[in-house]
């Protein structure tokens, strides 16, 4: 039982530093702030999640376990409200979006 | 009734974010759960939160699969050698059929985290939402997915 325990926490740690990994590719690859802003508020949140997932496992104590579930939520309540006021806000500062953008209906023009 | 239950919810959070289940932490949770709640009265109103209970779990169960879709797609693309070819980003205007600002933030939040799209900006009426998306083969369809998606969930729980 500990040992599948064990292995278990030790997948949800792979799992969670593969999207975290997988988030800071996207910031390097992705052509500007609006599709980089895609991979760091999805993929890192998850990557988060996963390490969260591990901690309470790895404790069985219940108020770590209550802790690392705030912990999650308070990460999914503010990850994208960061994501949406870096876009706007690079919006207004007249920061165009990449031009391989197809559509830009916000475009007052 | 629905006060005291959310007062109590509170407590529990505010116990298990300091991380001591003691009586006197509890009751001082209690305390400032309550001034909380108090500080946001007008706003909390009279809703029939029990009733919704059903509903607020569908919204948070369809939440979490989408997220986990979202970020595996967005882990796939960042990974793959074509992506710049398969990269067809987007801001379009989502019309909104939420009203109340809650809603709409929480719609905004939604569709955040969820797979190829991102908030930008809510339109100063209030009757658009612009949504930046990594790929977008097809606009009617990326509107009508949000709708009767995540919208219509969203006011099953917030209108009566």
């Amino acid at each position: 039982m500990q040992d599948i325990l064990a292995y278990l926490v030790g997948i949800f740690l792979i799992v969670g530093g593969i999207f975290s990994l997988g988030a800071a590719i996207g910031l390097l690859r992705l052509p500007d702030l609006y599709t980089r802003m895609h991979a760091a508020s999805k993929a890192g949140t998850l990557g988060a999640g996963f390490g969260f997932l591990a901690i309470a496992l790895a404790s069985l104590d219940g108020s770590v376990i209550l802790r690392a579930f705030a912990g999650f939520v308070f990460l999914l309540l503010t990850a994208p409200i960061s994501a949406h006021l870096l876009a706007r806000a690079a919006y207004f500062a007249g920061y165009k979006p990449s031009p391989v953008t197809k559509v830009d209906e916000m475009d007052p023009k | 009734m629905t006060l005291l239950l959310i007062s109590v919810l509170l407590a529990l959070t505010w116990a298990a974010i300091t991380g001591t289940f003691s009586l006197g932490n509890l009751l001082l949770g209690f305390v400032i759960g309550g001034m909380s709640l108090w500080v946001i009265r007008l706003q909390v109103g009279q809703s029939q939160l029990l009733q919704k209970i059903p509903k607020i779990i569908s919204l948070a169960a369809l939440f979490i699969y989408e997220l986990v879709l979202s970020a595996f797609k967005v882990l796939l693309l960042v990974l793959s050698p074509g992506m710049h070819k398969r990269l067809q980003p987007a801001i379009i205007a989502f019309p909104l059929q939420a009203k109340s600002d809650a809603e709409i933030t929480l719609l905004a939040n939604l569709i955040t985290l969820t797979p190829g799209t991102l908030s930008v900006d809510v339109s100063p009426d209030r009757t658009m939402l612009y949504v930046h998306a990594l790929e977008m083969p097809d606009k009617k369809k990326m509107i009508k997915d949000i709708a009767n998606g995540f919208e219509a969930k969203i006011i099953e729980v917030f209108q009566p």
